[in-house]
């Protein structure tokens, strides 16, 4: 007798969903995006509550100002700002100067002058806080002092003047949220409609792929413009219906995996063993359609956030001021030359996330059907 | 072959019934009409603008009108484009479509074509892995955002090529929607290439070719890139369909004056017969290059036959 040690226990048997979990472990591409994807959905959750700026906030003085780390009033806008607010509270301005913070404007007026025109200085998007430091006893000089107001525009502002930054997050939250929910909708409907097709087969099958065939040789493009013009600009109701349309492509994949699965011989031996059709269903035909339906649900989010912004680069879809970044794009497209960043923050965050769904859905695929590798 | 094909056009004509009658039907529920518009027209005009368009007549009596109009080469005139027919609208912007997707299309496959054999005969080398980043990048990044990021670089900073502007065809003026039109394709293209190249590489009368001491250039060219160009054929078929409606964002950023901006104006005004018209032109399309994509794999694979 050799006295070689065998393990104890049988090793534990790994399962599909572990198995596949590894593989995509070791896939950096997908997991640096899984991570990227996060951060970004929660910078778009959170972040608006963080920026200094509401998105629909409107900052007369500073309209299209580029990024910058900086805060603004930059030092040459500050006398610009100071001449307009005295330009119009029809004073003339005596002269101006800066101090720790605080700005000193000197006006002179052949009238006693009204001490409200503090309110004209305030009303500046520069300035807050004026008041009346020093007045000459005849009325027709006064000083008044105020707080210069800091803004932050890290990705600049937009053509009316709102924060570029605020907008390009309240932007992927709602691209995110569009591309989650007709995502969800198609998914459901492909595969409910897939399913029932395969499954019960024979006529019922011949008339519902038909029906799918003749959908599929509409213009899309049509079929998605005729929605809009049903459902009007609502953009709830409109990507409800953009899903609807999606679910094309998602019935035919399950009605094919549902077909093959039914021949199956393991699903044969389960009937021939008296396991109940629900039973069958629960082990052994949703884990087998759970592959191609994630798959697909990961390559399908990135179309539907590209169709939103194709409808809304037309004008189609989300509205103002609400704004997502096809909207943005549009107006960024249009702002060329003059305000490139207007172009450039939306479309990199809009690419960067397409890259990083594509980059999970690639790698999800080799993970869970290893055969295609 | 000769019947095959005629069978297949008549095939073809129930397809483009049904999608005629759905879109048809389908427009016609949707609220609004032609002639309402915001100002409000006065009521009388409006009922005899819309008598003059047979608009006042019962819906099924508008649609035999229209199959009776289709059937005799009539698609009508455009509601909103007063003075021209929806047929001379098509007569002028369709060759302009149709020339840029054209030259897209062509040089997508050609381009394409030649990075995926690239790509696949030095699988897993730096070419290749180029290739790929190319293919995922092109088929990744939207027409709307790579069309201003080229007139950004390419017209306004470098000044090589006019913003936009159809500029009477001129080549200078193509280039960037020809590019913006092709790259996506390109990726595709490229993609399918490398992959059936590959299987086709590794098939059986590649290494009977090579064990027979044939040129590395004969073996690819004339052995393995025929097996592989299947796959190509049928990308390429509704990618040759879908070049009109791919082009409503290029042209609009471009500003060129094809049928691509026809899709939606025309919904949204509205404009009955207009939207009828691109329905039915997309169709044919459609049909057609599906049609002439069956004819090609019987040239490219003497196996598939039509009797």
């Amino acid at each position: 007798m050799t006295d070689a040690t065998f393990p104890a226990a049988a090793t534990k048997g790994r399962s599909l969903w572990a198995d596949a979990w590894n593989r995509l472990k070791a896939n950096k591409a997908a997991m640096v995006s899984i991570w990227y994807l996060a951060f970004m959905a929660l910078i778009c959750a959170v972040g608006p509550w963080f920026t200094p700026h509401d998105f629909t906030t409107i900052y007369q003085d500073y309209t299209r100002v580029p990024p910058s780390l900086e805060a603004y009033p930059k030092p040459d806008a500050i006398g610009l700002a100071v001449k307009d607010a005295v330009k119009r509270s029809r004073l003339s301005l005596g002269g101006w100067k800066e101090k720790d913070g605080k700005i000193f404007i000197t006006v002179t007026s052949a009238k006693p002058i009204d001490e409200r025109v503090t309110r004209y200085i305030d009303r500046s998007d520069v300035f807050k806080n004026a008041q009346v430091a020093d007045k000459s006893p005849d009325g027709l000089k006064m000083t008044m002092s105020a707080d210069i107001k800091h803004e932050y525009f890290f990705f600049g502002t937009d053509n009316v003047g709102r924060d570029l930054l605020t907008r390009t997050l309240i932007a992927g939250r709602v691209s995110l949220a569009i591309g989650l929910l007709a995502g969800v909708v198609a998914v459901v409907i492909g595969v409910l409609y897939g399913a029932i097709s395969g499954f019960t087969g024979g006529r019922t099958d011949e008339i519902m792929m038909r029906i799918v065939d003749v959908l599929y040789s509409l213009p899309f493009i049509f079929f998605v413009i005729m929605l809009v013009v049903f459902f009007g600009r609502n953009f709830v109701l409109m990507f409800l219906a953009v899903g609807a349309v999606l679910w094309l492509d998602m019935a035919r994949i399950v009605r094919g995996q549902a077909l093959s699965l039914k021949r199956q011989e393991y699903v044969q031996a389960a009937e021939a063993l008296g396991v109940s059709p629900c039973g069958i269903l629960l082990r052994h035909v949703v884990p087998n359609l759970l592959g191609p339906v994630v798959i697909y649900m990961t390559l399908l989010v990135p179309q539907v956030i590209i169709l939103e912004s194709f409808l809304s680069f037309l004008g189609l879809g989300v509205q103002e001021p609400m704004s997502s970044w096809g909207v943005l794009i549009s107006q960024g497209a249009k702002n060329i030359p003059s305000a490139t960043w207007l172009l450039i923050f939306p479309s990199f965050f809009l690419t960067t996330t397409l890259f990083a769904l594509n980059f999970i859905g690639d790698g999800l695929r080799d993970a869970l059907d290893p055969k295609d590798r | 072959m000769l019947r095959y094909v005629l069978r297949r056009f008549l095939t073809a004509i129930p397809t483009l019934f049904v999608i005629v009658t759905i879109s048809f039907f389908l427009m016609r529920v949707a609220p609004g009409g032609p002639f309402n518009q915001e100002k409000g027209l006065n009521p009388v005009i409006k009922a005899n603008l819309e008598r003059v368009f047979h608009l006042d007549q019962p819906l099924w009596k508008q649609y035999l009108l229209y199959l009776n109009n289709l059937l005799h080469g009539d698609f009508g005139p455009s509601y909103n484009l007063p003075d021209f027919t929806v047929a001379e609208l098509f007569a002028d912007g369709l060759p302009i479509s149709i020339q840029l997707g054209g030259s897209a299309l062509t040089l997508a496959l050609l381009l394409g074509g030649l990075l995926g054999i690239i790509a696949a005969l030095y699988q897993n080398k730096p070419a290749d892995y180029a290739v790929i980043a190319t293919a995922t990048a092109g088929s990744t990044i939207p027409a709307f955002v790579i069309a201003p990021l080229f007139q950004l670089f390419f017209a306004l900073t470098l000044k090589w090529v006019p913003v936009g502007g159809w500029g009477d065809g001129a080549l200078i003026n193509k280039v960037g929607p020809v590019l913006t039109l092709m790259l996506p394709q390109l990726a595709i293209v490229a993609r399918l290439m490398r992959g059936s190249m590959i299987e086709s590489l590794r098939s059986h009368h590649i290494r009977t070719a090579r064990a027979l001491g044939l040129s590395d250039y004969s073996v690819v060219v004339k052995h393995a890139l025929r097996g592989a160009l299947l796959p190509i054929i049928s990308y390429a078929g509704p990618a040759a369909a879908g070049l009109l409606t791919g082009s409503i964002i290029v042209e609009s950023i471009f500003s060129i004056p094809g049928v691509g901006r026809y899709f939606v104006e025309a919904a949204l005004n509205r404009d009955y017969t207009l939207v009828m018209g691109t329905v039915v032109v997309i169709a044919l399309f459609t049909i057609v290059f599906n049609l002439v994509v069956d004819i090609l794999y019987a040239v490219v694979d003497p196996r598939v036959r039509y009797d």
